[in-house]
């Protein structure tokens, strides 16, 4: 600060004289607050403050001191945006905590951005979904707000929200040219009916995050129609309600569909199940490119990822039985050849198997994070001497993962 | 003239390996043992009866121990730095010895009482027991700053000297011709309180199932190595049904006391390994409890906030749920999940629980399943937790909850699969909560899923005599582990679909003072982020490798005309906000809001110069700028204290300021 003052006092004039685009320049690589600081300089740097293009983008904080340990955005520095701001606001976020004054003041905020053209909005519970906790209404009538006046959305995140079918609906009938993103996990008031819309008409969505509930056959062949660009990134999640929940199949023709239309797609898939309701995954080979197991998952359907998942690039275990799972890992090494990353938590595999597995995929193990616990010494490696021998293979220095002895 | 010393008791609560207290006797005329206790601080402090009680234990074995060489433990009613200075003079004292605290507020507290003894002409003498190394030294071999990982922690260690040998336990010999003055009314004056005394009801309190002192401790570490010879085995212990229990062989709270010397311990294993495993030296993992210990005190020896996550350089900022309710429901182990609850009694009924089970009951509060700080659980580990120690208590709990140490954050605990993991018979909980004794093994872990006719038998209907499950654990481990892979690809500004590859990179060569990110060096997908993002240069999507690069940022940069593209086409900080966001998803954020401290720590330091980001393509580089800024500044943390700083001061400032900037 004091070499900037100093130079002001030498330099003089030629610091105010700075054009707009210089001080832009500088303006867009400081913070809100530095920004403000500055704008108390001079006339000019006031000015610059204001520029629209500095306020393209806004995080709204939405916290109260009773949920969170955030602080929140000043409720007058929310009035002044929406007074002076919200006609150049492009790439809006809300966080919010986990309280219900927060989704509604997200919302509240959300119905007065009616003269502004957004292309991503996102809403974002930081802890408990507290959207879903406000009435339905409030919340479908807010947001329809940025559909009906932002013509040109291209991402949206709405994730565990009350959004609704006929809201998409909306969303559709004026957005359809430019959403190319779409998450909406966990939003338990959306039909398949209701995603088939978008699917059907959206023809440039290349991102979409959704819950297994919601995919359908009909869903797949849509989004590999001609018309549709091809799809980069489908995230489902798998969570069940109540234990014994039956799910539905995909057909494989669908999920062939979706490759030849969409070769490089991934396919992100997060499981949230007992062990018991795995029954009718990974039956036919599924196109799946990251696995994510959330809870205890058999040896069983483990040994049926290694046959039915060739393009698998990542799968993580969180737990497992206490059987070792040597031949599915030997197995997966085999054919699942684009593997680059594997994690393994509550697990069992003999250090040889492992040893043998590391040798199997060599160095294109990018990412290998295995719970000590994970590996049993057996009769030719000790705990001490697995760490060289998977190094050797990996090609770079390699240790287990170790959780504190406290 | 033989000096008078005072041997000033904290922890290190033994006669045997007190360097401290040898040196107290040395030469000495009298020597006096005290240890202070306030008796109004105790009854109003956060510490549970159990832990007190175990302190008294230990300060009456003390005393014990100590009548045995002629002398005695005086404690002292009151505060160390109001009663010192009267103990100088009535006591005609010229010595003042006691054990090393590395912890920040000890340091601090010690360092006034040095001052005041210097003043009253007294000599201090200070040792370091309760560590097996000196810290301090760890922290200048790793360039100033204390090692952030396990692994690195254990390289530094094997580099240095092993620590020195146990001294000799006080004796007859060592006392010399010192002798300690002892009043008639000692015991009035002088003696250990009682639980009542202290402000405790102690009606009802079932007898201690971890008795208090060194001549226990001792007991215990030779049953411990008896134990140890027997299996012939050094390896960690697999958890089972058995080992949730409390066992006679259990070291951890003697050695938070201090009634059992680390260095004991070390060479005691030592000698053990090399008698077993004939005379081959003993691999560093052999002392795994030890070290995790030492790894926790060197983190937190120079960092105040060390229990705290705001203003606290090594915490990755979260934006945790304040929840009393809940918070409550699990302090009082009644959030529905059995596993859980029993452990959570344990914990209150005993003061000691399975390492496992904290990892359990701690990923359960934190980043498992109800998203609460995990400062919160520290807190009630403070007050229950009988080896509970402030470094090694917040470490652990920012550990567990992923707020640090580089740690992998997809493997969540299950409250239900872990427990019927390591206890398929569920005995441990019968024994806890007998109200769950008639379940059969099938439905223990989840009673809320038994038919009714099965809790109907139970004689505990679900809902009405033990509670329902207070979360669906399910749903709640897909939103949590969203939000961490969220904070992580933050930190790492990894913005590929991976989970694993979004933690920041542990970084084997780096002395990690930072949670900082150190580009890619084990993910290929990402290291090339910089020209990736070059406009044109998106849409490179392929479902192989772990950054799968293109996602929305791309179409962002096509799309954006003016000054902003100038920033895009240079790693600029304006770039790197941008990668920050979570993957595929383009709101372009303000730092000015929060985000995480090392974040804000990398960017506020660079600021002004923004070509020097331009730079960073190696995590080498990248390093190296941060080391100099950092030895630049003088001050190790001040990057770190800056930026707290600023956040303060922005909490306070920014609303003013930004009004101010619209007149």
């Amino acid at each position: 600060k004091n070499r900037r003052e100093n130079e002001v006092v030498e330099e003089g004039p030629s610091w105010e004289c700075l054009p707009q685009e210089i001080l832009f320049h500088i303006f867009q690589y400081l913070p809100l607050l530095d920004r403000a600081y500055a704008s108390q300089v001079c006339r000019g740097w006031n000015q610059a403050f204001h520029m629209p293009e500095l306020w393209r983008c806004f995080e709204f904080e939405l916290n109260q001191p009773a949920s969170s340990y955030l602080k929140a955005t000043h409720p007058d520095l929310i009035k002044q945006i929406i007074k002076k701001h919200s006609n150049h606001l492009q790439y809006v976020s809300f966080k919010v905590d986990s309280s219900r004054e927060s989704a509604e003041a997200a919302c509240d905020i959300l119905s007065q951005l009616v003269n502004c053209s957004l292309k991503t909005l996102g809403l974002i519970s930081t802890a408990r979904p507290s959207f879903m906790e406000m009435p339905k209404s409030h919340f479908i009538s807010a947001l329809t707000v940025v559909f009906v006046n932002s013509k040109s959305l291209s991402s949206l995140k709405i994730d565990d929200t009350p959004v609704d079918d006929p809201s998409l609906k909306v969303l559709v009938a004026n957005n359809s040219d430019t959403l190319k993103l779409l998450k909406m996990s966990s939003c338990p008031h959306v039909s398949p009916a209701g995603i088939m819309c978008v699917a059907d008409q959206c023809h440039g969505l290349r991102e979409l995050a959704l819950n297994y509930h919601l995919l359908s056959d009909e869903l797949l062949i849509a989004l590999s129609s001609e018309k549709h660009v091809h799809l980069e990134h489908l995230r489902i999640d798998v969570v069940s309600e109540n234990p014994g929940q039956q799910f539905h199949t995909i057909k494989k023709s669908s999920w062939d569909a979706m490759v030849r239309h969409s070769p490089k797609f991934s396919l992100v898939m997060y499981f949230f199940l007992y062990e018991e309701e795995f029954d009718i995954f990974f039956r036919d080979e599924i196109p799946v490119t990251h696995l994510y197991f959330g809870r205890s998952v058999s040896k069983d359907v483990l040994g049926r990822v290694g046959l039915t998942c060739p393009r698998l690039v990542e799968l993580v275990v969180c737990a497992n039985g206490l059987r070792p799972l040597d031949e599915e890992l030997i197995r997966i090494a085999q054919r699942c050849t684009q593997l680059s990353a594997i994690g393994l938590g509550e697990c069992e595999v003999s250090c040889s198997a492992f040893v043998e597995f590391v040798k199997m995929c060599g160095d294109r193990l990018t990412q290998l994070s295995i719970m000590e616990e994970v590996l049993v010494p057996d009769h030719r490696y000790e705990l001490d001497d697995i760490h060289w021998e998977v190094s050797k293979h990996l090609g770079r220095v390699w240790f287990p993962d170790m959780m504190p002895t406290w | 003239m033989a000096p008078n010393s005072i041997h000033w008791f904290r922890k290190g609560l033994r006669l045997h390996d007190n360097p401290a207290l040898r040196e107290a006797v040395q030469g000495a005329a009298t020597v006096r043992c005290v240890y202070f206790l306030d008796p109004w601080f105790a009854g109003s402090s956060n510490v549970g009866v159990n832990r007190w009680r175990f302190l008294l234990q230990c300060l009456e074995d003390l005393d014990a121990n100590l009548r045995k060489v002629n002398s005695r433990l005086f404690v002292i009613r009151g505060q160390p730095a109001n009663v010192f200075p009267r103990l100088f003079k009535e006591w005609k004292i010229s010595r003042l010895t006691f054990e090393y605290d590395s912890e920040p507020f000890g340091k601090e507290r010690d360092a006034a009482i040095k001052k005041l003894a210097m003043e009253a002409g007294v000599e201090v003498i200070v040792k370091i027991s309760h560590t097996l190394y000196d810290l301090d030294k760890i922290i200048e071999l790793n360039g100033g700053q204390p090692p952030l990982t396990y692994k690195r922690f254990q390289t530094l260690i094997s580099r240095l000297d092993p620590p020195e040998m146990p001294v000799e336990t006080l004796s007859d010999t060592l006392m010399g011709s010192g002798i300690t003055p002892i009043s008639e009314d000692h015991g009035e004056k002088y003696g250990v309180p009682s639980l009542e005394e202290l402000g405790f009801d102690t009606e009802g309190l079932p007898s201690a199932v971890w008795p208090g002192g060194e001549t226990e401790a001792l007991t215990r570490i030779e049953r411990h190595l008896e134990r140890k010879a027997w299996v012939a085995n050094f390896e960690r212990p697999r958890m089972n049904a058995n080992s949730l229990l409390a066992s006679p062989t259990g070291l951890s709270p003697y050695l938070r006391f201090g009634c059992l010397s680390c260095r004991l311990f070390y060479f005691k294993l030592t000698d053990l390994y090399r008698k077993v495993k004939k005379n081959s030296s003993p691999p560093l993992s052999l002392y795994g409890q030890l070290l995790w210990r030492e790894f926790f005190y060197t983190a937190a020896t120079n960092n105040p906030r060390f229990d705290k996550m705001e203003g606290n350089p090594i915490c990755v900022r979260i934006p945790w749920d304040k929840n009393p309710e809940a918070l409550a429901k699990w302090a009082e182990a009644k959030t529905g999940f059995p596993w859980i609850d029993a452990i959570m009694t344990q914990l209150r009924q005993e003061g000691w629980i399975h390492h496992l089970a904290r990892h359990a009951v701690a990923c359960f509060l934190s980043r498992g399943d109800l998203w609460i700080s995990w400062e919160e659980g520290m807190k009630v580990f403070e007050e229950l937790l009988l080896d509970a120690d402030w470094s090694v208590n917040a470490g652990s709990w920012m550990w567990l909850s992923c707020s640090s140490f580089f740690q992998q954050f997809f493997h969540c605990y299950c409250p239900v699969g872990f427990g019927r993991r390591t206890d398929p018979n569920g005995d441990f909980i019968r024994r806890y909560l007998p109200i769950l004794r008639g379940f059969p093994a099938k439905f223990i872990y989840d009673p809320w899923n038994a038919p009714e006719s099965v809790q109907t038998a139970a004689k505990c209907i679900i809902g009405v005599h033990y509670p329902k499950p207070m979360v669906h654990h399910a749903e709640a481990s897909r939103l949590n582990i969203e939000r961490m892979k969220q904070i992580y690809q933050q930190l790492s500004r990894y913005r590929g679909l991976g989970l694993l590859a979004s933690v920041p990179s542990t970084n084997v060569t780096g002395n990690g003072g930072m949670m900082a990110y150190s580009p890619a060096e084990q993910h290929p997908g990402t290291s090339s982020s910089s020209s990736s993002h070059l406009p044109g240069g998106s849409g490179s999507s392929a479902p192989t490798g772990s950054g799968s690069g293109s996602i929305l940022f791309n179409f962002d940069s096509e799309e954006q005309t003016g000054p902003s593209r100038v920033g895009q086409q240079r790693h600029t900080p304006t770039q790197s906000h941008h990668q920050q966001q979570q993957h595929g998803y383009h709101s372009v954020p303000d730092s000015s809001q929060s985000i995480t401290s090392s974040r804000l720590c990398h960017e506020f330091a660079v600021p002004q110069h923004p070509g020097l980001l331009h730079t960073r393509g190696s995590s080498i580089t990248g390093k190296r700028e941060r080391e100099s800024e950092q030895n630049g500044s003088g001050e190790e943390d001040q990057a770190s204290c800056s930026v707290n700083k600023m956040q303060r001061q922005s909490a306070e400032v920014s609303s003013f300021l930004l009004m101010k900037s619209y007149v």
